[in-house]
């Protein structure tokens, strides 16, 4: 049996990792010959939930419950898996990559003394039990051997694409409510608050970020670049050699040896895209190059880009937006 | 994926500041139809322009050194892109005083402005340097720090202005196509790179840390080799943190610690040359992708900087150490080293493959304008022998020589380096046939071009106590370093009876062919054209008339004649008449440097010596004066040649190298009953020559030297067309602008009452100690400096303005910051010793 | 009095292209250099603001090759006091080993009369990405294990630990000991000031062998995935190109106002 632990969103719902690793937990299911596939959650889950599950191909849904589970503690998750997991004599226990799925299975190997692979992207074959994972940050792979049982391996996120099963599994729903020893207790999560504000710089909190380097030109050619970053209520980042040339003051450095900031979109103008930049901007969600080389390394990095001077660029687009504004 | 365009005139492949200058002045010069290419983007395609401490100190020891980048900053300056900081070099012993005191001397001899100053003044300009740390310090107002990276980008987009320049960032260059020419010779006709193939006869490798490499595809050798320069940079520093711009203090460098300090905003940037020597080779440089930081940047190695760390506290403590300064940047930067010091420039052994490689920021755009210059013209304004990549040996020419010989040199890059100073690394790589003997005799051997040459013999120490003070021994350590009074001894038993020297490190190359006379007639300044047996001494100039050589030719048959020429620069002469030899033609060039010895015997009794082996007459009637003729001397078969660079009767053996150490033996043996020594090169390259006023090429002799100046013109130009001889004919018309003089020491005691003795390098100043300016705006200093025992005098060689070459002009001389009186003495080639060389014959 | 041990790892510097060793086995460091991961130089910061706070010792570990030095003064450089060194080759050991590896460190500490209240480590190696040594310590030493937080406080003989979790910021309080895993963001690790960095060099490090042969890791070996080709999309030249970047502009809800 492949035992999967499923997280639950506040609002209910089996979240998309957790429904990747069932979908890849039927591929494994599928080379040992038809092993069935149960589903371990935290909480009693909603009609749907189960519903789901069982479209994914789930044959029982275990719930794990009392007070030991009214707030997270990763030692008792792991505690009510490997209870099930004795009853139902799984070979495979699997969760999602998030930061829950590989604590609480790190737990479920530290319990058994069995290795534990993280961020799996695909199996290899049964024998040897072979997974191909993520390491170093995902710039590299490893071929991973899991000799022993249970097999203990999280999915990393969108190694799989989520899909229902051709043929919906039972989805029976079996309520559990483990033994918890108090020791299993005491790292347990006390308070949950709403996120505080980032008060670590505007610049890292900030959706968007107007980066400028040495294309700025001078110390007086930011007027433009200033202006667009109070259109978008943006603050301004650059690069090493603007506050080097005493061009703009250090705090506005993103870098390797400045800011490392993962807006939503970033648009670095006049900034070739030196790794030492790159390192500070890489994560930002989209990036918008403006620069007069179509082969800067930012532009070619880059989501979208702009060729063409900074100084003739940003002008026009700050005019476009008040233009649609007024 | 960029692509190149099919055809080009010139490619130029990198976009440091080398490629970047070079491009510019190229179009500058008219070249039309020029590709530049990078395998980085732009601006920074991550060679070691990218993190450069962009800083220059102006005053160097070498005079080609300190022109370039003279040439650099005024580059620099007109594009706006130079800040003043004014620079100190700092000394914490009384040993770097004595080096700071040679270091004006320089200054001076090159026109720049510079002061030995206080610890106090040093204080009062940075404010926080322990002024306890230190003794005194070399200040030189006009240093300063430059952008180079936007003056990369100023002259690209001049050249993009002239609209014969396409720029290609993002392709690498894959492969280098020549084809085979006439004579073995080889010539460029390709680049091919990731971006296409570019038809180009003409090609510059600027390339920087990856030239060897580039080399490498066209066969040639680039002897460079990619070494760390580790640099940190701490900040913010509150002290900076208030000041305008990049740089608001002076710079440091601390001499003994070989370390500097280099504001640059907020942070100190703190740079070393003391670590060990960490070299990589340019294979292993990691690509764009793989670098962390760019490829030239590679990682901090922190247990080589921690002794530097301690010494920059100790001199920078409240700012090194100040509240939230911190160490935010630190790598091993990649930089070029060579094997001499000197960078890599022109062209090479493939036709029309150039190079212009280990070059510093501080040189970058001169070299650009010098190496276009001599593209477009042949010759360039700033004379480059020194950096020419002819010049290497083929034993320079491995990497391995040129790794012992950076790991050697890395730490002198501070260091204080002696004129004479001699490398211990990869030595014993030429032999000559008697070395074993001269080793027996207690040869203490120089190197020259890989051969290693008896500079004197510690077997004639004997003769120090029959010569006595005529010797002109040196009391003070520095002037007697790498010298020995025995150098003068075998210089005065010459004199008197005969010395024998091996001159095997000689450079001689045949040209044999029907056009071999033109060959000669077009290079040489002096008829050629003389009878079978004649021997010529003559300059070599180039087109604008400056000197590329001095030599000797000797006429051995119709269309054959033999070359000789000194090894240091014989690599150079070689490629510059094989550059000559007609494309058409069936003559030849043929080297016989390795197959043929040369063994000199000059003296007053050296004809009673040769005649004692030898039944060929040798009498001033039978073998007269420049001539040259085969005899036979017990069974050896020796070319002799009349000829003498030290001012004696005497010969050069010409003999193969399997019977030179019998030679050797033979003469020294027949020699002995005469009173003849074995002599080194102590009196052949100094004594000897100087007395005589004898020209070097490379001291007083360079292409921005004329003959005229160097006062070696004849009567009369011969009719047949050579080169520069219309640079020349103009020359003969126009009025002097410097002279070359010969001078001699009135008084050598310093003020501390020691006897001092110049090396070479020093200013000539008036008695009074004011500056001498000649017609072309330079400063004189001492070509050559050197003991003319047989005169007991020390005597030295520099140009000096017309009004002050005057016989018996009295003038000073400054070393190490004190002042010496001297006397000119001779105003031409006339020799102060044997003015009407009675001697030679 | 807390004595926080903070575990590190020397680990290549991955912010660039990945090369990998010869044998597969491990990645190469030459080109980008060594380094300890972010969330370990946070874990770093915490534990020199423990020992500071608590009148402590904030102790280095590392269990690595000789060379793994230099991670240890660079901890010693930013305000660690104390350093040990189990010289072992690090790519052999796996995640179960050095857990074990150190607990022995810890209890020999503790023997020694300096016990460690809390050990923090990153929340995951840079390189091999187990995400479990932290959470195996603390069951080989039976102390209870706090993973994945970004700011850590001790006081009166409790840490205190806030991280980010799926449905808000959590907040853990226990008993010490315990072990902690640091998420990097929630505190901003110094670099080391010239006097702190010559300060580490004086620091005598503890050398010891390992406790005991390893397992070793479950490794094959490492590949490298694909490379992902440039996506960029262009969106036009110059000043032209303005009325296309407002469009994504609005796509990407960033020009409400």
């Amino acid at each position: 049996m492949i035992l999967v632990l499923v997280e639950v969103s506040p609002a209910g719902e089996a979240v998309e990792t957790s429904r990747e690793a069932v979908t890849l937990a039927r591929e494994l299911s599928a080379a040992g010959g038809g092993v069935p596939i149960d589903a371990v959650v935290v909480g009693t889950p909603h009609d749907a939930l189960v519903g789901v599950l069982a479209s994914y191909g789930v044959r029982r849904v275990h719930a794990l419950t009392g007070s030991a589970y009214d707030s997270f503690a990763g030692a008792a998750w792991a505690a009510g898996l490997l209870d099930v997991r004795e009853r139902a004599g799984s070979v495979v226990v699997m969760a999602a990559g998030t930061p829950r799925g590989n604590e609480v299975l790190a737990h479920v190997g530290a319990r058994t003394g069995v290795p534990m692979a993280a961020n799996v992207i695909s199996f290899g074959g049964l024998s040897p039990f072979t997974v191909t994972r993520q390491v170093v940050g995902g710039a590299a792979l490893e071929e991973m051997r899991l000799s022993q049982r249970p097999a203990i391996f999280t999915v990393a996120g969108h190694a799989v694409q989520a899909a229902p099963a051709d043929a919906a599994g039972a989805g029976e729903l079996v309520v559990e409510k483990p033994d918890i020893a108090d020791a299993d207790l005491v790292a347990r999560v006390v308070s949950t608050d709403e996120p505080e504000p980032d008060l670590s710089g505007a610049l890292k909190s900030a959706r968007v970020v107007v980066g400028a380097g040495r294309g700025a030109g001078s110390a007086d050619g930011f007027g433009d670049l200033l202006e667009l970053a109070e259109l978008l209520d943006a603050p301004l980042g650059v690069s090493r050699v603007v506050t080097s040339l005493g061009w703009r003051p250090h705090h506005e450095q993103v870098g390797q040896t400045g800011s490392r900031i993962s807006p939503d979109l970033y648009i670095p103008c006049g900034i070739s895209g030196a790794i030492q930049h790159w390192a500070g901007c890489s994560t930002a969600k989209a990036i918008l190059a403006i620069n007069t080389d179509p082969d800067a390394p930012m532009v070619t990095k880059a989501t979208h880009a702009v060729i063409g001077d900074l100084h003739e660029v940003i002008p026009a687009i700050n005019a476009e937006i008040r233009r649609r504004r007024a | 994926m960029a692509e190149v365009p099919a055809t080009a005139d010139v490619v130029v492949i990198g976009a440091g500041i080398v490629g970047n200058s070079l491009v510019h002045h190229l179009t500058r010069l008219g070249w039309k139809n020029v590709v530049q290419i990078d395998k980085g983007a732009l601006p920074n395609p991550g060679g070691s322009t990218g993190h450069a401490s962009n800083f220059i100190f102006t005053v160097d020891h070498s005079r080609e050194i300190t022109d370039i980048t003279l040439d650099s900053v005024a580059q620099y300056k007109e594009m706006g892109v130079f800040t003043e900081s004014g620079g100190f070099e700092i000394a914490r012993t009384e040993e770097r005083m004595e080096e700071l005191r040679r270091r004006m001397s320089s200054a001076k001899a090159w026109g720049i402005e510079a002061e030995l100053v206080s610890p106090a003044f040093v204080k009062e300009k940075v404010p926080f340097i322990e002024e306890d740390q230190f003794i005194g310090a070399f200040w030189t107002p006009g240093v300063g720090v430059v952008d180079s990276l936007r003056a990369g980008t100023i002259m690209r987009e001049r050249a993009l202005a002239t609209g014969e320049l396409t720029v290609v960032p993002t392709v690498e260059v894959i492969g280098l196509d020549t084809e085979d020419g006439p004579h073995g010779t080889r010539r460029i006709t390709r680049v091919r790179t990731t971006g296409g193939d570019i038809e180009a006869k003409t090609v510059v490798i600027a390339a920087g840390v990856w030239s060897p490499k580039l080399g490498d595809m066209a066969g040639i050798s680039i002897p460079l080799t990619p070494a760390v320069h580790q640099m940190i940079s701490v900040g913010p520093c509150p002290q900076l943190a208030g000041t305008e711009g990049e740089i608001s203090f002076p710079i440091v460098r601390d001499m003994d610690t070989f370390c500097y300090e280099r504001q640059h905003g907020a942070d100190m940037e703190v740079g070393s040359y003391a670590h060990r020597a960490i070299l990589h080779e340019p294979e292993d440089i990691p690509s764009i992708e793989q670098a962390k930081l760019s490829p030239t940047e590679m990682p901090f190695t922190e247990d080589d900087f921690d002794p530097q760390l301690e010494q920059a506290y100790e001199l920078m403590p409240e700012l090194l150490g100040a509240e939230g300064a911190e160490m935010r940047y630190a790598i091993n930067g990649l930089l070029s080293l060579t094997c001499d010091g000197n960078p890599i420039l022109g062209e090479s052994e493939v036709g029309g493959l150039w190079t212009a490689s280990a070059v510093w920021i501080k040189e970058g755009p001169g070299v650009g304008r010098a190496v276009a210059e001599w593209m477009t013209h042949g010759h360039s304004e700033i004379d480059l022998h020194h950096s020419d990549i002819a010049r290497f040996h083929q034993h320079q020419k491995r990497r391995e020589h040129t790794r012992l010989r950076t790991t050697e040199s890395f730490i002198k890059t501070y260091g204080i380096i002696h004129p004479a100073e001699q490398y211990e690394s990869d030595r014993d790589q030429r032999l000559a046939p008697m070395h074993d003997s001269q080793a027996k005799l207690g040869a203490v051997f120089f190197e020259t071009a890989g051969w290693e040459r008896p500079f004197w013999y510690e077997s004639n120490a004997a003769l120090l106590e029959e010569y006595g003070d005529a010797v002109m021994p040196r009391e003070h350590e520095w002037d007697s370093r790498w010298w020995s009074p025995i150098i003068n001894a075998e210089h005065l038993r010459m004199r008197e009876a005969a010395a024998v020297i091996d001159l095997s490190a000689f450079c001689i190359f045949d040209i044999e062919g029907p056009e071999a006379l033109d060959v000669v007639q077009g290079t040489c300044v002096a008829q050629c054209d003389v009878a079978v047996g004649k021997v010529i001494y003559t300059p070599v100039l180039d087109a604008k008339g400056g000197f590329r050589s001095d030599l000797t030719v000797m006429r051995l048959g119709d269309d054959h004649f033999r070359v000789v020429t000194g090894g240091a620069h014989g690599m150079a002469d070689r490629a510059w008449f094989s550059g000559h030899l007609p494309e058409a033609g069936t003559t030849t060039l043929t080297d016989l440097t390795d197959d043929v010895s040369t063994i000199g015997i000059w003296g007053p009794r050296a004809r009673d010596i040769l005649s004692s082996l030898t039944s060929a007459d040798v009498s001033d009637g039978g073998f007269g004066f420049l001539s040259c003729r085969e005899v036979d001397v017990q069974g050896i078969t020796v070319l002799a040649s009349r000829i003498s660079y030290v001012g004696e009767l005497g010969w050069e053996l010409y003999v193969p190298m399997s019977q030179a150490a019998d030679l050797w033996e033979a003469l020294l043996e027949a020699g002995a009953p005469h009173g003849a020594v074995p002599a080194g090169i102590g009196v052949y390259g100094t004594t000897g020559r100087i007395e005589k006023g004898y020209r070097a090429y490379g001291a007083e002799l360079d292409g921005e030297r004329s003959i005229m100046e160097a006062g070696m013109q004849r009567p009369k130009v011969k009719a047949a067309d050579f080169v520069g001889k219309e640079a020349y004919l103009a020359q003969r018309e126009a009025s002097l602008q410097t002279v070359l003089c010969t001078l001699t020491v009135d008084d050598h005691t310093s003020a501390s009452g020691v006897k001092r003795y110049m090396l070479g390098g020093e200013p000539i100043l008036t008695r009074e100690g004011g500056a001498l300016t000649d017609g072309h705006g330079h400063h004189p200093y001492v070509t050559s400096a050197g003991s003319a025992p047989s005169l007991g005098k020390h005597v030295l060689l520099a140009y000096l303005p017309p009004e002050q070459a005057v016989i018996g002009t009295e003038l000073a001389v400054s070393y190490m910051e004190e002042l010496y009186p001297v006397t000119v003495g001779s105003i031409d080639a006339t020799p102060l010793l044997d003015p009407t060389n009675e001697r030679i014959r | 009095m807390t004595n926080p041990l903070v575990c590190v790892k020397r680990v290549v510097d991955s912010s660039s292209e990945v090369v990998l060793t010869e044998d597969g086995q491990g990645v190469d460091g030459r080109f980008a250099g060594f380094t300890m991961s972010a969330h370990e130089e946070c874990a770093v910061e915490i534990a020199v603001q423990v020992a500071a706070a608590e009148g402590g010792t904030a102790t280095v570990m590392t269990l690595g090759d000789a060379d793994a030095v230099e991670q240890l003064r660079a901890a010693l450089a930013v305000g660690c006091t104390a350093a040990t060194h189990v010289v072992a080759e690090s790519q052999t050991y796996g995640p179960a080993d050095v857990a074990r590896e150190i607990a022995a460190v810890v209890r020999d500490h503790e023997a020694a009369g300096t016990p460690h209240q809390l050990v923090l480590l990153g929340n995951d190696a840079a390189d091999s990405g187990d995400f479990q040594v932290g959470i195996r310590l603390a069951y080989e030493l039976g102390w209870p294990v706090v993973n994945g937080v970004s700011s850590v406080s001790v006081s009166g003989g409790e840490v205190t630990a806030n991280g980010s979790g799926p449905d808000g910021h959590e907040t853990f309080r226990l008993p010490l000991p315990a072990v902690v895993t640091v998420l990097e963001g929630g505190v901003e690790p110094r670099y080391p000031s010239v006097p702190g960095r010559m300060k580490a060099k004086k620091v005598p490090i503890e050398e010891r062998q390992p406790a005991a042969a390893p397992v070793g890791p479950s490794r094959v070996r490492l590949v490298l995935p694909p490379p992902s080709p440039s996506t960029v999309q262009v969106l036009g030249e110059g000043a032209a190109a303005a009325p296309a970047v407002v469009d994504l502009f609005e796509q990407l809800g960033v020009l409400a106002r």
